[in-house]
C-alpha cells in the first residue's frame, strides 16, 4: 500500500503551517487518495495503474499548496515564540503575554514575590510621585495662575513683611507689570442671628482680590470699587462652603443679611465652595476698604495682611520686582517717616505656597527612585535565578529554531508583564499609602488636598513600569541569549557558570549599596529630629496649651470694661482644677505668632524713622504668664498683678535683647522708649530667650530680642485691639487638653457668646515647627526599612540559591572531610563578601549623596560617622543574618544525598 | 479548479462548487471522498473535484461558517473528517438556491426563445 503522507507534507511545506494543523488536512487528504487508490483497484486497475490516476488528484505540484495558501494564512501558523523569527509581530506580542501569563502562573510563589517586590518599589513611587505632582509640578487651581505673584514689603530684618493699607493702594495705582494686586487680611467674625453662634473664618479683602485669581461668583456678584470704601454699606460675599453648611445653598440667599461681630452685612455674592486660597477656604469675605480704624489708614501702622498680584502678560518676575522696587524708593522719598527703607519682595505665588518643602520632596523623590531600583534589582536576582532553571527551555527552543533575540524578547515580555502586574498592584499602595500618610499627618505639605492620583501620574506609574520590566527583564534576557546551546542540554539542566553567580552577586552588592545610602539619609534624619528635640526652646511646652477667645463684639467697650473682662476670665480659669497658671497674651506667640516693636533706649537720640528704630519681637503678658510658658527668670523680677494700669509702665527684656543692647550693664532699672506704644518702660527682669522662630530657625533669625509687656499697661489706644479677641496660655498639671471641656463651660457661663478657637497644646506647635521635616523623616525610615527588607531577601534569595546549586559541590567538600563550621565560613563568607562590598560601595555614593539634604540636617553634619558606622554594621548585621538559614542548611548536607543526585 | 482544462464544465465549477458542496451535505454530514464521488456519480463524470481543490474548497466554507468539519472514529474503520451544514450555512445554501434557479429559469426561457425562433 503507497504511503500518501510524506508526497502530501512534502508539497504543504512551503505553506509553513502549524504542525498540527499540517498533520490534520495531511491525514484527510491521505484518506482521500486511499479511498480512490482502494476503488480503483476494486474496479480491476493495476496497482501501478491506480497509483498513477491516484496521484493525479494532486495535478501539478504546487497546486495544493496554492489552493491552501489564501485559506490557512494567518490562521494555523506555526506558534512564533517556539519558531524562528519572523511572523507577525503584534500576533507574536499576543502570544508572548498568553505564554508569559502561563509561566508566571507555573510558578505562583516567584511570580507573587517579585509582583510585590514590584509593588513596593512603584507603589511607593508612585505615591511619592503623586504628591510631587500635587504640590510642585501641578499649576496652582486659577487660570492663568503662573501669572501670580505673591507680593511682600521688605524692612531691615525682614525679607517678607506686610505693608501699610495706604502704601498698598500707592502700589495698586502705580505698578505698571501687574493688571490687578490685592490685599487680604485674616479676619475671624462671630456670627450670630441664624441659630447657633459661631465663629466663622473671614477674609477682609480688597474689592479686586476675586478678580486677580480669576475666581467667578456662583451667585451674585464680586465687590465693586464703590464697596471697598469707608462708609459704604456694610456688604459680605459668602464662601462656597459655609453657604452649602448654613444656607442649604439657598439660591435666593443675595440681598438678605447676616449679622457678624454685631453688625449686620447684605450678602452680595457667593463663590464656588471648591475655592482654596493657600490650601484655606473661608466663610466669609468683606470689603477691606471699609476698616475705618484710623490707624489702619495711617503709613506708620502696618497691620498683618497679604498681597497677591497678577503680572500682565508677557511681564516677567523681575521685571516687575524692578517696577515695584522704582514705587517703593518714589514712597520712601515722599514719606520717609513711614517708608523709608521699605523695599517689595515679590515671589511666584505657587513658591510662597509650596515653600521650603521643594528640597524635602527632592530627597524624597531620590530616596524612592533607590527603593525602586532595589526593587528591580531583587526581581532581577529572582528572573536570573530563574532562567538559570530554564536554560534547558531556552537551549531546546533554540535547538528548534528560535532566535536568540525571539527568546530575549520572549523573556522582555514576560518581565513586563511581571512590572505591568505589580504596578498596578502599586497603584493600588500609592493610592491607600497616600491617603494614610496625608490623613494622619495633616499640616506638613502645602497643597496636600491637590494630591490625587490624576492622568499625569497613572502615566507615570506606566512609564516607570515599563522602564523597570525591561530594566530588570535586560539583564537575564541579555544573559541567557549568551548561553552555550550545546552544553546546557548535554549537562542535563543542571544550569550553571560562574558568570551568572557574579551577575547575582553584583546586583545584591548593588541592592546592599543603595539600602545602605536610604538608611544613612534616614539615620541622619532621626539624629537631626533627635537634635532638634533635645534644643531647649527657652519655654516649657509640655503641659502648655494655647487657644484664642473671641469676645463679643464691643467695639464701643471702654479699656476699663476690657481690663475687667479679662480679670474676670482669669479668676474663672484659676478656680478650674488642674489649671496651674494662666495668662491672657497678644503679639507674639513662640512659632505660631510674630509681633515686633520699635523702640530706642533712653539717653540716646530718637531715629528720624521707625526702620531706623532698633525692633524687637514683643510678647504682651500677665503675671501667670511665666510659669504658664515656662520660660525662666534670670535677673530682677517677672511681671506682677501690681503692674496694671494705674502703675509705671515695666517691661522684662530677654537675655538676647541684654546681651545685644546693654552688652557688661545690669540692664534693670534702665528705660527704653516703645515707639509704637508710645510709652516709656523701666526694665525690670531678665528672662531666658524663647525660641520664637522655630527650633532650628531662631540663631539665624535676625531678630532676636524679645521682650515681655504688662497686658494691663496696653496704651488706652491699642486697647481696643485687645477687646474682641484675645489668646491665652495655660498650664496644667495633666495632659492640658483634658481641661478643655472646663475652659469651655467657663467661658460660656461668662459669656454664652464667648468663642474659644484654634486650640493648640505648645507641643504641637514645637512639632508644627518642622511638620515637613518630621514627614520627610517618617517617610526616609520607611523607605529605609522596606529597602532594608528587600536587601534582606535579595541576599537571603541568591544566597539560598546559591547553596541549592551548590548542594553537589558541598557535598564532596563534606566528603573529602571538610567540617561543618567551614561549610558555615564558606557559606556566611559569600554572603559577607557581597555585603561589604555593597556596604563600600554605598557609603561612598552616600558621602556623595548625603550632601543633597544638608540643608535639611539639624545638629548632625551629611558625613556624620556614627550614623555611616552604625548603618553600615547593622547592614553587615542583617546581611550575615539573612545568610545564616542556608548556611545552616549548607552544614546539613549528607554527602551521600547530595553526591547520589549525580 | 484546474485552469488548463477547458471543459465546459469548469466554467460551470466555478460558480456553483460551493452550491453543490452545500447542497450534498444539506441532508446528512458527508466526509470529502463521499462529496467528490456524489459530484462525480450525479453528474455523470461531467464535473469532477480534484483533491487539490476540493480541500482548499471545504476548508474556505468551514472557515466562513457555513460549514462544520469534525474527526469522526467509527469502530474498525479509519477516523474520517464529516463535514455538516451550519444554520449560517444553510442560510447561504437557500439563498444561493433560489438565485440559481431564477438564473436557470432565465437562461430557459431565453434559449426556449432562440429554439423557437430558429425552428420558426
Amino acid at each position: 500500500m503507497p504511503e500518501w503522507k510524506p508526497e502530501i507534507l512534502r508539497r504543504l511545506a512551503p505553506l509553513k503551517l502549524a504542525p498540527a494543523r499540517e498533520a490534520e488536512i495531511a491525514e484527510e487528504v491521505a484518506h482521500h487518495l486511499e479511498d480512490r487508490y482502494q476503488e480503483l483497484l476494486s474496479s480491476g486497475h493495476t496497482e501501478n495503474a491506480s497509483f498513477r490516476t491516484t496521484m493525479e488528484e494532486l495535478q501539478g505540484e504546487d497546486l495544493l499548496a496554492r489552493g491552501l495558501k489564501p485559506v490557512e494564512r494567518n490562521l494555523h501558523r506555526q506558534p512564533i515564540a517556539l519558531g524562528k523569527g519572523g511572523g507577525n509581530f503584534l500576533g507574536g506580542i499576543g502570544q508572548d503575554v498568553r505564554y508569559a501569563f502561563r509561566m508566571l502562573a507555573k510558578s505562583p510563589a516567584f511570580a507573587a514575590i517579585a509582583i510585590l517586590t514590584l509593588a513596593i518599589g512603584i507603589g511607593a513611587s508612585t505615591a511619592l510621585f503623586s504628591v510631587v505632582n500635587g504640590v510642585l509640578l501641578n499649576p496652582l487651581p486659577y487660570p492663568h495662575a503662573s501669572r501670580l505673584v505673591a507680593l511682600y514689603g521688605k524692612a531691615p530684618g525682614y525679607d517678607q513683611t506686610p505693608i501699610a493699607y495706604p502704601n498698598f493702594l500707592d502700589w495698586q495705582r502705580d505698578t505698571h507689570s501687574f493688571s490687578s494686586i490685592a490685599l487680604y487680611h485674616n479676619e475671624d467674625y462671630n456670627f450670630t442671628g441664624t441659630g447657633e453662634a459661631e465663629r466663622v473664618s473671614g477674609y477682609m479683602i480688597s474689592a479686586d482680590f476675586f478678580e486677580t485669581l480669576g475666581v467667578k461668583s456662583v451667585l451674585g456678584r464680586m465687590f465693586r470699587a464703590d464697596d471697598d470704601q469707608v462708609g459704604a454699606a456694610p456688604v459680605v460675599i459668602l464662601g462656597g462652603g459655609f453657604w452649602e453648611r448654613r444656607f442649604g445653598s439657598s439660591p435666593d440667599i443675595i440681598g438678605r443679611s447676616i449679622n457678624l461681630n454685631g453688625t449686620s452685612y447684605a450678602i452680595v455674592g457667593v463663590i464656588p465652595s471648591s475655592f482654596r486660597f493657600y490650601g484655606q477656604d473661608r466663610d466669609v469675605y468683606t470689603p477691606i476698604g471699609q476698616w475705618n480704624d484710623p490707624s489702619f489708614h495711617d503709613r506708620r501702622t502696618v497691620f498683618s495682611s497679604g498681597m497677591v498680584g497678577r503680572l500682565k502678560a508677557g511681564v516677567t518676575l523681575s521685571q516687575a520686582k524692578a517696577d515695584m522696587e522704582g514705587i517703593a524708593r518714589n514712597l520712601a522719598s515722599a514719606y520717609p517717616e513711614a517708608d523709608k527703607g521699605i523695599d517689595a519682595t515679590l515671589v511666584s505665588m505657587k513658591e510662597d505656597i509650596v515653600g521650603n518643602v521643594q528640597p524635602f520632596l527632592l530627597v524624597l523623590l531620590v530616596a524612592v527612585g533607590f527603593l525602586l531600583l532595589i526593587a528591580c534589582a531583587n526581581v532581577a536576582n529572582l528572573l536570573l535565578a530563574r532562567s538559570m532553571g530554564r536554560s534547558r527551555e531556552f537551549a531546546i527552543r533554540e535547538a528548534l529554531g528560535a532566535s536568540h533575540r525571539r527568546v530575549m524578547r520572549q523573556l522582555l515580555t514576560e518581565s513586563v508583564l511581571l512590572a505591568g502586574l505589580g504596578g498596578a498592584l502599586g497603584l493600588l499602595f500609592a493610592f491607600w499609602g497616600t491617603k494614610a500618610v496625608l490623613g494622619t499627618l495633616p499640616g506638613s505639605l502645602p497643597r496636600a488636598s491637590e494630591v490625587s492620583l490624576d492622568p499625569r501620574v497613572l502615566l507615570f506609574t506606566l512609564s516607570v513600569s515599563l522602564f523597570a520590566g525591561i530594566l530588570f527583564g535586560l539583564a537575564p534576557a541579555l544573559k541567557t541569549s549568551r548561553v552555550n546551546l550545546q552544553e546546557v542540554l548535554k549537562e542535563g539542566g543542571r544550569g550553571s557558570s560562574g558568570a551568572r553567580h557574579r551577575l547575582q552577586g553584583i546586583f545584591v552588592a548593588v541592592e546592599v549599596a543603595m539600602a545602605l545610602v536610604l538608611l544613612v539619609g534616614a539615620g541622619l534624619m532621626i539624629r537631626s529630629l533627635a537634635a532638634l528635640w533635645r534644643v531647649n526652646p527657652g519655654f516649657n511646652p509640655s503641659h502648655a496649651i494655647t487657644f484664642d477667645l473671641s469676645l463679643p463684639a464691643s467695639s464701643t467697650a471702654s479699656s476699663a470694661e476690657t481690663r475687667a473682662r479679662l480679670r474676670h476670665f482669669d479668676d474663672k480659669m484659676h478656680n478650674i482644677p488642674g489649671v496651674q497658671a494662666v495668662s491672657v497674651t497678644l503679639g507674639s506667640r513662640p512659632m505660631i505668632h510674630n509681633s515686633s516693636e520699635p523702640f530706642w533706649i533712653e539717653g540716646q537720640p530718637k531715629p528720624a524713622n521707625l526702620q531706623d528704630m532698633h525692633q524687637a519681637m514683643f510678647y504682651l503678658a500677665e503675671s501667670g504668664f511665666e510659669q504658664a510658658m515656662g520660660i525662666t527668670l534670670e535677673r530682677g523680677r517677672f511681671i506682677t498683678p501690681q503692674d496694671n494700669e494705674h502703675s509705671p509702665v515695666v517691661i522684662v527684656i530677654d537675655d538676647v535683647f541684654a546681651r545685644t543692647y546693654f552688652p557688661h550693664q545690669n540692664p534693670i532699672g534702665k528705660r527704653i522708649n516703645l515707639a509704637g506704644f508710645d510709652v516709656q518702660a523701666e526694665i525690670v527682669g531678665v528672662v531666658g530667650h524663647i525660641k520664637q522662630w522655630g527650633l532650628d530657625a531662631d540663631a539665624k533669625s535676625a531678630l532676636e530680642a524679645q521682650f515681655d509687656y504688662p497686658f494691663m499697661q496696653l496704651p488706652e489706644k491699642l486697647m481696643p485691639l485687645a477687646a474682641d479677641s484675645v489668646a491665652v496660655v495655660l498650664r496644667t498639671k495633666g495632659d492640658p487638653t483634658a481641661v478643655m471641656g472646663s475652659v469651655r463651660r467657663a467661658v460660656e457661663e461668662i459669656d454664652p457668646r464667648e468663642v474659644i478657637y484654634d486650640v493648640e497644646t505648645m507641643d504641637e506647635a514645637v512639632s508644627n515647627s518642622f511638620a515637613a521635616r518630621r514627614l520627610s523623616m517618617i517617610l526616609l525610615s520607611v523607605f529605609a526599612a522596606l529597602a532594608l527588607v528587600l536587601a534582606c531577601v535579595g541576599i537571603y534569595g541568591v544566597i539560598s540559591y546559591l547553596v541549592g546549586q551548590r548542594t553537589h559541590e558541598i557535598g564532596v567538600r563534606v566528603a573529602l572531610g571538610a567540617q561543618r563550621r567551614d561549610i558555615l565560613q564558606l557559606v556566611l563568607g559569600h554572603g559577607a563578601k557581597m555585603a561589604f562590598l555593597g556596604v563600600t560601595i554605598g557609603a561612598a555614593a552616600a558621602l556623595g549623596l548625603t550632601r543633597l539634604m544638608a540643608s535639611q540636617l539639624f545638629g548632625v553634619t551629611a558625613h556624620d560617622p556614627l550614623t555611616f558606622t552604625g548603618v553600615a554594621a547593622l547592614l553587615m548585621l542583617v546581611a550575615v543574618a539573612a545568610c545564616y538559614m542556608p548556611a545552616r542548611r549548607a552544614m546539613r548536607v549528607d554527602p551521600m544525598v547530595a553526591l547520589r543526585y549525580e | 479548479m484546474d485552469r488548463a482544462a477547458s471543459t465546459p464544465a469548469v466554467e460551470w465549477k466555478k460558480s456553483s462548487a460551493e452550491l453543490l458542496i452545500l447542497s450534498l451535505v444539506e441532508t446528512r454530514p458527508r466526509h470529502g471522498y463521499e462529496i467528490s464521488k456524489l459530484i462525480e456519480q450525479r453528474s455523470s463524470g461531467a464535473v469532477r473535484f480534484h483533491v487539490a481543490s476540493l480541500y482548499p474548497l471545504l476548508y474556505r466554507l468551514e472557515r466562513r461558517g457555513w460549514l462544520h468539519g469534525r474527526w469522526v472514529e467509527k469502530s474498525r474503520q479509519r477516523r474520517r473528517r464529516y463535514y455538516r451544514l451550519t444554520p449560517q450555512g444553510r442560510r447561504v445554501l437557500a439563498s444561493q438556491l433560489r438565485g440559481w434557479r431564477e438564473f436557470v429559469h432565465g437562461i430557459n426561457r431565453i434559449t426556449r426563445r432562440i429554439t423557437e425562433t430558429e425552428n420558426a
